[in-house]
């Protein structure tokens, strides 16, 4: 963990601003998102559907539909340049190479057509130039990295001749062919079941320790976050409302979304007679952000301002800031609820 | 059971004994549930967990009957409803209800959702006339806490939290004894599982219902169960109050299980041993023999592949799967 606090800037994103045109009107995806990814890192980016958190992750690769996506501001800066204004040509030397991604479906992320090995090889001769034997091997190398056994026998095989777990298992050595620095993974463990999840997530941990990639972690999964992350950031509406450390996030949080989500989910070492408190209402529709804190309809310590004006962030220590009119100095003192900090 | 559930007065509702489930897949059988024994006891909520494969949905299909079981036999109240007919089969289904994963999925697109809610209540004649219905509807709306204007909307109009709402409602329809909820949160997003969650903990107490609660989420399960069985390839390999389940887990497959589910606190993340478990789920039609959990069990001994485990209460309350190697 210290290794990953000191390393410096590997990705910074920042203001970052994406709309999508639809017959309905334009959705406000993401409305002026920044976060830096620091080198050998874990970043976890959390949020419930439709918060912007994929969007903002396929931006950075650049895999948004052209037709109707509108990149309306901010900067990605990947090794001096801009990611969201490379030329197609250029970006394609560095996606699937220096940024990788996994998805959560394994079984659409791959070809059903094509032999395991054969993809695998793909991105190894077009980036990196290896000849279809020496790709051959590397890719029996890779399957084994990721803990597939029998691995000179699964090169041959068909993606259906897999099992869900083995299948994300390929997907993750694809990711990993190129050796990227960063390694953006959507979800990958939400298809999966819980023993398998753990193996999955074990393979991440090891993988980025081995080999000293950047991660970012895109899940709703509090208890994948706590498993995995180093940083945590949490997006609602398409905004980071927080951002902070592991610990800072889990034990001392500083905005009531957050306090929502924590005290929303069951522990399985909470009492039961316990009722879950649950978030009321749902999340503001992205046709017509509200202008103010877009948490504000669903917030019990909303104040009048909270609807009018969107807060700055507040910083707390070096890491962690929340954006949130509560901590304005007029504000009243508001007790978070009992069990977060104290959720054991 | 000698201790008394806080939900639950103790007379089984449900009884299952043996109950066996095979889908035929070309020229074998695909053993989804083979042979379970279990009481559901009125009042209670009894958890099903396992991975996807090990048959709890089947279960809980085969309950209320949406599939035929294969062997075994399934007591209601008393009556064998294996063998019931006609307009028996009738009267079951409506002591007896479901609430499905997807909301989306099971509600009709094109219909208006008072009008899908109502149709348990057309089928079963329990309106007089058309104010009645329209009565109830609307009181059924408000009780999973929504507006009796929404009675005119389409299904398009609600978000997924407001569809697993309109899926309780229409379960409810019917005043319902049993109600099986398979998966009923895992489409929804945290912050409004809990919402639905404390939903049918409510109506559970103002309507004395007995659930049984499939999920794969062990958090939630354990939150909302009294008893929780855990389920592997068709069996079931443990079964106790909840509180015991995750304090005392006995068998080897709950205990990885337990420790795989990632806790939302990351001091207790870094500090927990984990089990991971090697490999995946073996096809459930060809099995392992004797014991099924053996060819991915950490502590598996050769004796496992040659007994056939013996279903056992070893404690007031708690069952288990004894295989030789831990019994």
């Amino acid at each position: 963990m210290a290794a990953a606090m000191n390393g410096d800037n590997n990705l910074q994103v920042k203001d970052l601003q994406i709309s999508f045109t639809t017959y309905a009107g334009e959705v406000q995806a993401v409305r002026g998102v920044s976060f830096d990814l620091r080198r050998g890192e874990t970043l976890a980016i959390v949020g419930e559907s439709g918060s912007g958190k994929t969007v903002t992750a396929k931006s950075l690769m650049r895999l948004l539909p052209e037709a109707n996506t509108l990149i309306k501001g901010g900067e990605a800066i990947f090794e001096g340049q801009d990611l969201l204004k490379l030329s197609e040509q250029r970006m394609q030397k560095i996606r699937g190479s220096k940024i990788a991604m996994v998805f959560q479906d394994p079984m659409t992320s791959l070809d059903p057509t094509m032999r395991v090995g054969k993809q695998i090889a793909e991105s190894l001769k077009k980036h990196l130039g290896l000849s279809g034997q020496r790709a051959k091997e590397r890719a029996v190398e890779l399957l084994t990295l990721v803990g597939i056994p029998n691995p000179e026998d699964r090169v041959k095989q068909y993606p259906h001749q897999f099992s869900g777990g083995m299948r994300q298992r390929v997907v993750i050595a694809i990711a990993l062919a190129c050796d990227p620095q960063i390694l953006i993974a959507d979800e990958p463990t939400t298809a999966l079941d819980v023993t398998i999840q753990a193996q999955i997530l074990e393979l991440l941990r090891e993988l980025q320790e081995q080999l000293g990639m950047s991660v970012i972690l895109i899940t709703h999964d509090l208890g994948v976050v706590a498993h995995t992350a180093h940083r945590v950031a949490v997006m609602y509406a398409g905004k980071v409302v927080e951002t902070g450390t592991l610990r800072e996030i889990f034990y001392n949080p500083q905005m009531p979304y957050t306090w929502g989500l924590l005290a929303s989910i069951p522990l399985p070492t909470a009492d039961r007679s316990q009722e879950l408190i649950p978030i009321p209402g749902s999340p503001p529709d992205m046709l017509d952000p509200p202008k103010g804190c877009p948490f504000t309809a669903r917030c019990p310590y909303s104040m009048r301002i909270c609807a009018d004006e969107m807060p700055e962030y507040t910083t707390f220590s070096r890491e962690h800031k929340a954006a949130c009119w509560l901590h304005h100095p007029m504000a009243p003192n508001v007790e978070p609820p009992v069990r977060v900090g104290g959720a054991r | 059971m000698t201790e008394q559930s806080p939900n639950g007065n103790g007379r089984a509702l449900l009884e299952v004994k043996d109950l066996k489930k095979y889908f035929r897949v070309g020229r074998e059988a695909l053993k989804a549930v083979d042979g379970i024994s279990v009481e559901i006891k009125k009042g209670e909520t009894l958890g099903l967990v396992g991975e996807s494969g090990c048959g709890k949905t089947t279960v809980g299909r085969v309950l209320v009957r949406l599939y035929e079981p294969s062997g075994g036999e399934i007591f209601y109240n008393g009556d064998d409803i294996t063998k019931v007919k006609g307009q028996d089969t009738k009267r079951l289904h409506r002591k007896m209800q479901m609430i499905f994963q997807d909301p989306q999925a099971s509600l009709n697109p094109r219909m208006v959702i008072g009008d899908s809610i109502a149709e348990g209540i057309d089928i079963h004649g329990l309106a007089r006339d058309k104010r009645e219905r329209l009565e109830r509807v609307h009181e059924l709306l408000e009780t999973v806490g929504l507006n009796k204007e929404h009675a005119n909307r389409y299904p398009h109009e609600f978000s997924g939290g407001q569809r697993q709402r309109i899926g309780v409602a229409r379960a409810l329809a019917v005043d319902p004894e049993f109600i099986v909820a398979d998966e009923p949160v895992s489409a929804l997003d945290v912050s409004i599982q809990a919402q639905v969650i404390n939903l049918m903990r409510r109506l559970q107490e103002e309507r004395s219902l007995t659930y049984l609660f499939i999920s794969h989420d062990l958090s939630v399960v354990k939150y909302i169960s009294d008893r929780i069985g855990v389920m592997y390839l068709g069996q079931l390999v443990e079964m106790a109050d909840s509180d015991e389940l995750y304090e005392n887990p006995l068998h080897p497959y709950t205990r990885a299980l337990l420790s795989a589910v990632p806790v939302p606190d990351p001091d207790y993340e870094t500090e927990r041993e984990r089990t991971v478990l090697q490999g995946d789920l073996p096809s459930p039609v060809n099995p392992p023999s004797g014991c099924r959990f053996r060819t991915r069990c950490p502590q598996a001994v050769e004796a496992a592949a040659h007994v056939e485990p013996e279903w056992r209460e070893i404690k007031p309350g708690h069952w288990i799967q004894a295989c030789p190697c831990f019994a």
